[in-house]
């Protein structure tokens, strides 16, 4: 559908990324990657700064959490190339108590909430961002409530007893 | 973004004074807080707040079987619901690889469009009313009510329509609806052009947005600006037109773009986009005739609830709706994001699913959180009156900011 192949895109990825990223997939065309915390900003700058990818759009930050994986948190980033009409999808792993990613929000300032968004609700916290608080939880919550211990409703509830149903 | 001067010598009255413009202030249209530091009329500086009506739609979503998120989104952008229950389930439909008939795909054109018309009135409307014309606003909510009555014939609901199923509809339009829909076609061009009339080369109206909230075309892909918004700022990003879904390509119509991106040109652009959807409703009426008039759903027994008297009489439809109900459907342990235009913006769904009866996660790439982060930057050296104004033209709905 792009102007530009997956393969094509994939390839000049690799001329300048060599093995500092892993092909994850292909799922319905959107082309996946994964890579490293110390590679990601180059990564995404030069998908942005590239003449010919010019992926200048940023879909969307969000992240996922993996309770039983050794890397829990992964945090994912959808880019948009409007010229090429070719999307991709970059991923990377955050170890459970070091969750620390550099910021995009030098690169878009749309970044800004889109990260502080995935801060409040996994906990991630990215370096060098200009406002990390809160965005959409009570600021003095503690607890990241898009990870999966979190539960959906409190445990401690007592006006949901089932006796209250005659059950 | 525009830079006024802001009174900063030795005068006694370069005072500033803060004020809360929301959370619930009539002028705002929904749950928005702006704490501004004002110098007279003029924003100095902004912080919005938001999340007043957040409802962990994403983690209750995590819980949900797939079905059953329908009515969540619903609630995300309530103007425009059945845009968001259609990008919801063609996000499955792709997920399970369903192919929907081409007949399914021309209604859910026909209600997507009839939606997005109901948020532009909305929109423009109470832009209107913002800058002192009350009487275009009413004029135009007529016919959401023409649109909503056709919604209640296909679906039986209004405002939070639920509409239509994973894999297609649940019933079929009835003659009543098309004829609605054909009432609203022949009436709805009047009041659109009447309107049109009333605003466009109004001098109060134009003096009071053009030139106001200007944004260029760099500071809204920075933004990631979508919708009516990116266009009416010039760049011609349609995910209609760019990622056809739901046979858009058999489609002919126009991505109307603006020049400057200021509040005149998203009026404007949202005008010729009512324009264009009721040409896409002529269009896919037409295309509707040579479809099987019978067909309203993919032929997906295994996702697709059977009718309940089928239930009741025959083993196989009570097989497949316990199957169902019960979410014994083996689903694809994969990923997929799949977004639709709505009406003000690409709204994207992102879903990770681990083959069980409900996603591991969903994510909703929402275009008013993500077009209403520039408010308060642009707000900056801005009348306080012209925040108001841009704030309506944004059209944020807290629904869907806060999701």
């Amino acid at each position: 559908m792009g102007k530009i192949t997956n393969e094509e895109l994939l390839t000049k990825i690799s001329d300048k990324f060599q093995d500092q990223f892993t092909v994850v997939g292909e799922p319905f065309g959107l082309l996946t990657l994964e890579t490293s915390r110390e590679q990601i900003i180059d990564i995404l700058s030069f998908l942005k700064n590239d003449p010919i990818l010019q992926f200048i759009f940023l879909t969307d930050i969000t992240a996922i959490h993996y309770p039983e994986q050794e890397k829990q948190t992964g945090v994912i980033y959808h880019l948009h190339s409007l010229v090429n009409n070719v999307r991709i999808r970059l991923k990377v792993f955050l170890a459970d108590g070091d969750v620390h990613i550099p910021t995009a929000s030098n690169l878009w300032n749309g970044a800004n909430w889109m990260e502080r968004e995935t801060y409040d609700f996994f906990g991630v916290i990215f370096d060098g961002h200009p406002d990390l608080r809160r965005i959409l939880n009570v600021d003095d919550m503690t607890a990241f409530p898009m990870r999966k211990e979190f539960p959906l409703e409190d445990p401690n509830r007592v006006d949901k007893k089932d006796y209250f149903f005659g059950r | 973004m525009q830079n006024h001067p802001v009174y900063t010598d030795n005068d006694p009255q370069n005072e500033l004074s803060t004020l809360n413009l929301g959370p619930t202030h009539p002028a705002t249209h929904g749950v928005f807080q702006n704490v501004l530091q004002l110098d007279g009329e003029r924003i100095v500086s902004g912080v919005s707040t938001i999340g007043y009506i957040h409802r962990a739609f994403e983690k209750i979503a995590e819980h949900r079987p797939f079905y059953q998120i329908t009515p969540l989104t619903d609630r995300l952008n309530y103007c425009s619901s059945p845009i968001n229950n259609m990008g919801w389930h063609m996000t499955v439909e792709k997920l399970l690889g369903i192919e929907t008939p081409k007949r399914v795909d021309y209604l859910r054109v026909i209600v997507m469009e009839l939606a997005r018309i109901s948020d532009h009135i909305i929109c423009n409307g109470v832009l209107g009313v913002d800058t002192g014309a009350f009487t275009g606003f009413l004029y135009m909510m007529e016919h959401r009510e023409a649109i909503y009555e056709i919604y209640e014939e296909v679906c039986g609901s209004r405002l939070t329509t639920n509409i239509g199923r994973i894999g297609g509809f649940e019933r079929n339009f009835n003659a009543i609806a098309f004829s609605k829909l054909r009432k609203f076609l022949k009436d709805f061009p009047v009041t659109l052009r009447e309107f049109e009339s009333l605003f466009n080369r109004n001098r109060i109206f134009v003096d009071r947005t053009k030139d106001v909230a200007a944004v260029t075309a760099e500071d809204a892909l920075n933004y990631s600006w979508s919708g009516p918004l990116l266009r009416a700022a010039g760049v011609d990003y349609d995910v209609r037109a760019m990622n056809p879904y739901s046979s858009y390509e058999d489609f002919e119509f126009e991505v109307p773009v603006g020049e400057n991106g200021d509040v005149y040109s998203r009026f404007l652009v949202r005008n010729e986009e009512m324009w264009q959807s009721l040409r896409i409703i002529e269009q896919a009426l037409t295309k509707l005739e040579k479809e099987p008039t019978d067909i309203f759903h993919a032929d997906v027994p295994e996702f697709y609830l059977p009718p309940k008297e089928e239930v009741y009489n025959n083993m196989e439809a009570l097989i497949y709706h316990f199957k169902i109900v019960m979410g014994e459907v083996p689903t694809p342990t994969t990923e997929v994001y799949h977004s639709v235009e709505g009406a003000n913006g690409e709204l994207g769904f992102y879903l990770v699913n681990d083959g069980g009866r409900s996603p591991y996660r969903l994510h909703f790439r929402r275009p008013s959180f993500i077009n209403y982060q520039m408010y308060a930057p642009m707000s900056r050296g801005m009348l306080l009156s012209d925040a108001i104004i841009n704030m309506s033209s944004l059209n944020v709905i807290a629904g869907e900011l806060d999701a």
